[in-house]
């Protein structure tokens, strides 16, 4: 049995809100300049430069790369053998959320109600998915998730019978219909089975997959990959303003399905694709 | 695809000028509001009231920044999705509105609206937040500060990065530029 303690798992959230927003990671940097090489279009290429100069920046002077810093989801997985120590596990999540994002000068983009749309200016509540695993570590994984191109994302209930062929029809019908609205190059994650609300978690949790690495079945990496390229043809370019490069990457995670279902989801990240792991 | 420099507000010699696909680095003043600020202002001209700002001749940018930390004129301030301003736009173009800066698709009636009013919008680079807060000088607020980061506020730029979608002849970037580069 590992003890930790509350107020530790206040500052570390804090810190992990902080970090995603202000260093952009290593695969989508070496994304951006891997489609450097091949861009057609000389405004897509000035749209590139400009993103990696807005990593430079950001990093250099502790701003967040965007300014909509996102709904903090977490994803969390917690060893059996752990006792939380003064406090509970979501509350502390949401402290560090208040503490990360007013300490650190983030922007504050949650109404407490759908409707009434106040805001909460605190950016909390969270977004919490919590799994219990084996062991005694606590691992913490935020991903902000910004406005536009959540808004951009869908999820379809197919017939079984429509397959392969329907789940990128419907993939490659959201991206087109997104066009320049979700800030491409987008990052495009698929969930595939499940139930509706499963398909949609595996969508966002494909999200999190580094973007130069494909799924370990082949036969799915080989539709990731697909799906790429077919997605790159569509002419929609760096911000929509025309170009070949639309996506950095596709990444599926699929899940069993019932016997008359076959739901998939899209949840789509625009090219500021931020998360950060930390284990206690 | 030209490249300008445009000292703001915008003349109608330069709007007529200006063609879908030119880089225009702005100068000069520009206003700032987004969902909330929108809904304000439509709803006094829908009433026939006053607004709190003179929009003739302005560029609105759709942007709603982070906050500043000390010493910053401003935190990072990048373009917010345009369509969702779609359903209040023609009527601030109607009252006088020259351009507008944000990113992605607007609807039919803005674009029908940009040709009659003889107005431009601008794309600004979503998600470059902190390279363009450098490009701005001075920030105030001039209207709804309860609003916070949805406040109008009073920008000073210099050298502000946009690139024409849609002219005053209709000219549209976003299907244009798709068609070039579409292969099928």
């Amino acid at each position: 049995m590992k003890t930790i303690k509350y107020d530790e798992i206040v500052n570390v959230v804090a810190g992990l809100c902080q970090e995603a927003n202000y260093y952009l990671e290593e695969d989508v940097l070496n994304a951006f300049k891997e489609n450097l090489k091949n861009e057609k279009s000389p405004l897509g290429i000035s749209i590139l430069n400009q993103l990696i100069e807005n990593a430079e920046i950001a990093r250099k002077e502790r701003m967040p790369m965007c300014q909509d810093t996102g709904f903090a989801v977490f994803f969390v997985e917690i060893g059996q053998d752990v006792k939380i120590d003064g406090g509970l596990l979501d509350d502390a999540i949401n402290e560090g959320v208040r503490k990360g994002y007013t300490e650190g000068y983030l922007r504050k983009s949650i109404v407490g109600h759908p409707l009434e749309r106040k805001n909460t200016g605190d950016n909390t509540p969270a977004i919490i998915y919590t799994s219990i695993v084996k062991g005694d570590d606590l691992k913490i994984t935020i991903a902000p998730k910004g406005g536009g191109s959540e808004n951009m994302s869908g999820v379809k209930m197919l017939k079984p019978a429509q397959g392969v062929e329907g789940v990128k029809e419907f993939v490659i019908e959201t991206v087109d219909k997104a066009g320049s609205n979700p800030c491409p190059p987008i990052v495009v994650g698929v969930g595939i089975g499940g139930t509706m609300e499963k398909a949609a978690l595996l969508a966002k949790q494909a999200l999190l997959r580094p973007l130069d690495q494909r799924h370990s079945d082949p036969s799915i990496a080989a539709l990731e990959t697909e799906l790429l390229e077919k997605i790159n043809k569509l002419g929609i370019g760096p911000q929509g303003l025309g170009g070949t490069t639309t996506a950095l990457a596709v990444n599926i995670e699929i899940f069993p399905a019932h016997i008359a279902s076959l739901p998939v989801a899209v949840n789509i990240n625009c090219h500021a694709a931020r998360h950060k792991t930390i284990v206690l | 695809m030209a490249e300008y420099n445009v000292l703001t507000p915008l003349t109608e010699e330069i709007i007529d000028k200006l063609q879908a696909g030119d880089t225009v680095y702005l100068n000069g003043v520009i206003l700032t509001g987004r969902d909330a600020a929108h809904k304000k202002l439509f709803e006094l001209i829908k009433e026939g009231k006053e607004l709190p700002i003179d929009i003739k001749g302005q560029i609105i940018y759709y942007v709603g920044p982070s906050p500043a930390r000390p010493g910053q004129v401003i935190g990072s301030a990048g373009p917010t999705t345009s369509g969702r301003m779609d359903a209040y736009t023609p009527a601030l173009l109607d009252m006088g509105l020259k351009g507008m800066i944000g990113k992605g698709l607007r609807s039919k009636d803005v674009l029908d609206s940009i040709v009659k009013n003889k107005a431009v919008y601008f794309a600004a680079t979503g998600g470059a937040a902190a390279l363009i807060s450098k490009r701005i000088t001075q920030c105030e607020v001039i209207a709804y500060p309860e609003l916070g980061p949805e406040a109008i506020y009073r920008l000073e730029v210099e050298n502000f990065p946009v690139i024409v979608v849609n002219d005053a002849h209709g000219g549209d970037l976003y299907k244009q530029g798709r068609e070039q580069y579409q292969i099928r």
